[in-house]
């Protein structure tokens, strides 16, 4: 399986306060990688040095092999991104918006990819809706379609079910999922839902205060640190990283 | 630079002006009171003065300085709007380079700004009997000046909006106000201060509305001074380029485009 994105001993700091301290990890092709922690892990500020938005202080970021630091664009149009924080413009149609940011990544027959994205996540009844006016599921389901636009070889997903009902967030698991194993594509996805995680990752790298605890198998690593849960092992490392630190 | 990443957008602006009544208007909406305003005040002066046409050298200059407004205003308006829509991550995380965002910006400010140049000429010279004839091939150059200065500005204004956060979109609006007495829009230089003709010299706008003065008078534009304008306003522009490139790269270390809207690191 080969790397679609590589991140070699990468390192955040604002003035005194380290937020991401030498984390160094692989996304394998046809791979979800699961990036975990408890809020203010590093989990966003990772992602965001993934994505170009945040300088690292030191470290490498290759996409495809892609220097992010020195061949940007071209690091980037091998990638797309869906966070709940980031909605896509409310102001701008489904289809106005698909078309800019279609234009943007540079895909090929773009009509006919906006169709097919549309089709995919069930936004056809909303095509011609303005994005500001859809409920938080349906510009979930927007910013996906946004997000595999491009077939993007790396796939970004910022806690992408974090405002939407169980339905709805088990539909887009299983989109990405579907995304991941017919496509050629690796995808690094941040949740809270340890099932979610447990249900849909091959692998999972624990983030805490900056710092990569451990990884492994989502169904097998909560009983190698002797928890019955993901959640349990999830609980553990927010409240005593030091414990799994010294396992 | 790829043509179909700035083309994104200009497509972007072209859909939000198409969908909004509030966008449509104002493309024209201010100038044309403008040009009426000026229009009537203008003939009331030649009632009065019997035999001087005000209306040549006050509505042409109002005229010329809404474009170079209009210019200014074009590309930070089309900023903003991915400042109100927060949609800075979604552009800035994009394969989408400065360099094909500042010219989707401008080329933006180009379209915008000549509906207004258009509507304006039309009011002012059916309307009024305003001719640009007069000026004959040197109006090119003195809208080239002036709609340089107006993108170096609103690049310039873009930059601080993107250090300061989206309050500081008030420090924008008085600009063109705060530069008017300077650049001598209604009146000649020599009738200001010294020490505000130092400033008048490094505007490349003066250049212009003096131009226009000397013309009406029936003397000669120097091209010396003309060419002194154009230079400037090209140095106003890759100024404010780089100032742009450099807030950029602070807005990158630092976080501020991932936590815009909280405006904590400003």
């Amino acid at each position: 399986m080969s790397n679609v994105l590589s991140v070699q001993d990468l390192r955040k700091v604002y003035g005194t306060t380290v937020a991401v301290d030498g984390v160094t990890f692989d996304v394998g092709r046809n791979e979800i990688v699961g990036l975990l922690g408890p809020n203010g892990a590093g989990k966003s500020t990772t992602i965001s040095m993934i994505l170009g938005v945040l300088e690292p202080t030191s470290g490498r970021i290759h996409i495809e092999g892609i220097d992010v630091a020195t061949d940007r664009s071209r690091a980037l149009e091998r990638t797309n991104f869906a966070a709940a924080y980031a909605p896509l413009p409310g102001n701008l149609t489904v289809y106005e918006n698909l078309k800019v940011f279609g234009l943007i990544y540079g895909v090929r027959d773009l009509s006919e990819r906006i169709t097919d994205v549309i089709a995919r996540f069930d936004l056809g009844a909303f095509r011609n809706t303005k994005c500001g006016v859809l409920s938080s599921g349906e510009q979930t389901r927007v910013s996906l379609a946004k997000a595999l636009l491009n077939s993007p070889p790396l796939l970004l997903l910022d806690e992408p079910t974090a405002s939407i009902d169980p339905a709805t967030a088990r539909d887009v698991r299983m989109r990405i999922v579907e995304f991941a194993r017919n496509a050629s594509g690796g995808v690094l996805w941040t949740s809270h839902n340890m099932y979610e995680v447990q249900d849909v990752c091959d692998r999972v790298i624990f983030l805490s205060r900056g710092k990569m605890l451990l990884q492994g198998d989502p169904k097998t690593l909560p009983h190698e640190y002797g928890k019955a849960t993901l959640e349990e092992l999830f609980i553990t490392v927010a409240r005593e990283p030091l414990k799994i630190e010294v396992a | 630079m790829r043509v179909h990443r700035t083309a994104a957008i200009v497509l972007r602006q072209l859909y939000l002006i198409r969908g909004s009544l509030s966008r449509v208007l104002p493309l024209f909406a201010w100038v044309t009171v403008d040009m009426v305003l000026w229009g009537f005040i203008t003939k009331y002066l030649d009632m009065l003065t019997h035999g001087f046409n005000f209306v040549q050298i006050l509505l042409g200059a109002v005229l010329l300085w809404d474009f170079f407004v209009r210019v200014m205003q074009g590309v930070t308006i089309a900023f903003f709007e991915d400042v109100w829509s927060r949609n800075f991550l979604n552009i800035f995380a994009s394969p989408l380079s400065l360099w094909e965002y500042l010219a989707g910006l401008i080329i933006t400010g180009i379209g915008t700004s000549s509906v207004g140049l258009l509507v304006m000429l039309a009011v002012a010279t059916m309307v009024f009997g305003l001719s640009f004839f007069i000026y004959g091939l040197l109006l090119l150059p003195f809208l080239l000046v002036l709609f340089m200065f107006g993108m170096a500005l609103g690049i310039f204004a873009s930059g601080v909006v993107l250090r300061f956060g989206p309050a500081s979109e008030w420090f924008i609006w008085p600009v063109p106000a705060l530069i008017s007495p300077f650049v001598g829009v209604f009146y000649p230089i020599s009738t200001l201060p010294q020490w505000m003709q130092y400033f008048s010299y490094v505007l490349p706008p003066t250049y212009v509305f003096e131009g226009m003065r000397a013309i009406l008078a029936g003397g000669e534009v120097r091209s010396g001074a003309l060419l002194w304008s154009g230079f400037l306003a090209v140095l106003y522009v890759l100024g404010a380029c780089r100032f742009f490139v450099s807030i950029y790269k602070h807005a990158v270390r630092t976080g501020l485009i991932t936590r815009y809207s909280a405006e904590t690191l400003a």
